[in-house]
């Protein structure tokens, strides 16, 4: 297992080299992050220049990625434009944890931006991954157990609709109606974007009201479709002969459903959710703007517009790594909680 | 999915009626026996009736008329969704959004297809090199988050394609984009199971024989394989449009989509949520665009089920 671990994290290296290419490459060939530095005035063509060349702009592509990658602090760089190379570099490299100087935010490094707001979205992310594997664990064992009573009708009707649903427009309903309109009903209603009330001040009471809508949109859409997956699921176990043999010796239904029947279905479902976790980060892009939360998802889309290179490259490479570290994670407990597979 | 589809199916015709009958026949009877399925295509005329035949009605200069003194009006009469910012209505706005958008999903899957199945097949039945440098970049494709992909490439893109005159209408640069970039960084499931597919059939009998006569390798590819893997591709095709549909919403809503005037349903969306005043005050401004998106994206979902259920050689009619 060990070794397995170890070759698969090998392996990951080169897809990880590789998607730096691919991303730096779209990234930097398609914007200009200068355009927008002059503020308001126009920029001269000089001026233009000499911050193209101070922040390393000029070079070729691959320059800039090696840049981007091991650093600069092994050379010298033309800063004054007169042709020879005088000033040692300080960039570090992503390879030594420096994701380089934001280009935005100017002077402050890329991962420290990066860093502050990450914890904000997984303030979201993590109760909703709680609330969307409650749910539909919940949701699609008791539609399994009461195949196609009216209750089951009407929850796979609920989630066929929820799960073709864009989230920003479960967001924009559910603002509507647990904000506005009970808020014209008189009852009490539910804050809608930010992350406090700025009358009431950053407390933990404010920043739990502000979640509860956000959390809701993300946990529905999901809900709606892993609680089909975790019916069917349920229900092909149900007809195992081994759930025969455990009713037959005389067990509770309870400890037959729970112990026996969910411990198997439940299998398929790690994986998926295990996959989908890192996903979830890329949702938060949408559900961040819709409800003004300044996590890592509007930041994202703060910066990409403005060509901020390496606060994205960092964005993205940090899912990248998530994603990767998730799929060897989700391996490893498939072959933890099921015996018969082993990895070589 | 290892059974070829037609040596199974008419072995059960036989046994269910006693007339022969053609693997289509029993592919429409299956389907149309799926209650959800059928429901699905219903709605789908109908949505695309609504798209195409309302616009023997409304004019296209109609939907982009701004009239500033029938701002935000609430669903009347004469306006039945509607009016926007702009005084536009809202109703044929989304017949004409409604046209881009469906044609942005179908011609997102087209692309999706064509570049999942050749990456497939040539992975797949290649081997080898070929396999291993197109799987890794599947992979890699694969490891991005999609929406990211997305907006990263949306932003390439952007600008970089001229206006176009098609079947008599303008389509922004953008329209163009969208398609491309959508048709791009979805094909890398269906790629995956083109390859798995391809990587099984190619070791059995009938491709044997093929090579034994001298079939060339495109052949063998496009006439003896292909044929063969079309369920899943199918099914993925059609799924394809849903998820297209819904990922133009996605990229619209962010800003980087669809430009105006031309409206997408993603767009309209867009507009209409920007402003908590907007969604407060003017509900039928996003309710009308997105309840259009779900209806859509949910018929082409239980079609697909549908499809993926009839098409599926292992169900027993």
């Amino acid at each position: 297992m060990t070794r397995y671990i170890i070759r698969r994290l090998l392996q990951a290296i080169p897809l990880l080299f590789f998607i730096s290419v691919i991303l730096f490459v779209l990234m930097r060939s398609s914007s200009d992050p200068v355009a927008t530095m002059g503020g308001r005035r126009v920029m001269r063509p000089e001026d233009r220049e000499r911050l193209s060349r101070q922040l390393g702009l000029d070079q070729p592509l691959y320059v800039q990625y090696l840049y981007w990658l091991i650093g600069n602090d092994w050379t010298a760089i033309d800063v004054d434009g007169d042709g020879v190379a005088e000033t040692p570099g300080t960039q570090r490299g992503v390879l030594r944890g420096e994701f380089g100087k934001s280009l935005v935010v100017r002077g402050e490094q890329a991962m420290d931006i990066i860093m502050e707001r990450v914890p904000r979205t997984l303030l979201l992310m993590i109760p909703a991954e709680f609330v969307i594997i409650l749910f539909s664990l919940v949701v699609g064992i008791f539609s399994a157990l009461r195949q196609y009573s009216i209750a089951d009708n009407v929850i796979t009707a609920v989630s066929f609709v929820g799960y073709s649903m864009p989230i920003f427009f479960i967001a924009l309903v559910s603002m509507y109606l647990f904000a506005v309109k009970f808020k014209e009903w008189g009852l009490p209603y539910l804050p809608t974007v930010g992350m406090f009330d700025p009358q009431m001040g950053k407390t933990p009471s404010q920043v739990m009201l502000h979640m509860v809508l956000p959390i809701f949109s993300i946990a529905f859409i999901s809900i709606a479709g892993y609680s089909r997956y975790v019916r069917s699921q349920m229900l092909e176990t149900m007809h195992q002969d081994y759930i025969r043999t455990a009713r037959a010796k005389g067990l509770q239904e309870s400890a037959v459903v729970f112990l026996h029947a969910l411990k198997n279905a439940s299998l398929p479902l790690v994986t998926i959710i295990g996959l989908d976790i890192p996903l979830l980060l890329a949702g938060a892009v949408v559900t961040e703007t819709i409800f003004s939360w300044p996590g890592m998802g509007l930041l994202f889309i703060e910066h990409v517009s403005r060509g901020d290179v390496p606060v994205v490259m960092g964005i993205l490479m940090l899912i990248s790594v998530a994603v990767v570290l998730f799929q060897l994670l989700t391996d490893v407990t498939y072959a933890w909680l099921d015996p018969r597979i082993r990895y070589e | 999915m290892e059974t070829t589809g037609e040596t199974a199916a008419i072995g059960w015709g036989e046994q269910t009626s006693t007339t022969v009958i053609t693997w289509r026949q029993i592919v429409w009877r299956r389907f149309r026996r799926h209650k959800m399925a059928m429901f699905g295509a219903i709605m789908l005329v109908l949505l695309v009736g609504y798209c195409f035949g309302g616009a023997l009605f409304v004019s296209e200069e109609y939907a982009n008329h701004t009239d500033t003194s029938l701002v935000l009006q609430p669903p009347s009469r004469e306006h039945p969704f509607g009016t926007d910012t702009v005084g536009r209505d809202i109703m044929a706005r989304t017949i004409y959004g409604g046209q881009v958008s469906v044609l942005i999903g179908l011609s997102a899957a087209i692309i999706e297809v064509v570049a999942g199945v050749l990456i497939g097949a040539l992975a797949g039945y290649y081997g080898g090199l070929v396999d291993g440098i197109l799987m890794r970049f599947t992979e890699a494709m694969f490891t991005i988050p999609q929406l990211f992909l997305l907006l990263v490439m949306a932003k390439f893109f952007a600008g970089k394609i001229p206006t176009v005159e098609l079947l008599g209408r303008t389509f922004s640069g953008s329209v163009i984009v969208i398609v491309a970039i959508i048709g791009l960084t979805s094909w890398m499931y269906l790629a995956r199971i083109v390859r798995a597919d391809f990587l099984s059939l190619k070791e059995r009998e009938f491709i044997l024989a093929a090579h034994t006569i001298g079939t060339r390798n495109l052949a063998i590819i496009g006439r003896h394989i292909l044929p063969n893997t079309m369920a899943p591709i199918i099914v993925a095709a059609t799924l394809g449009v849903a998820n297209a549909i819904l990922s133009e919403a996605y990229i619209s809503f962010l800003g980087l989509g669809v430009q105006q005037p031309t409206a997408t349903w993603g767009n309209m969306l867009q507009t209409a949520s920007s402003g908590f005043h907007k969604i407060q005050n003017a509900p039928w401004f996003w309710f009308f665009p997105g309840m259009l998106i779900v209806l859509t994206v949910m018929s082409i979902n239980f079609l697909g089920d549908g499809l993926r259920d009839a098409l599926d050689p292992t169900t027993v009619t």
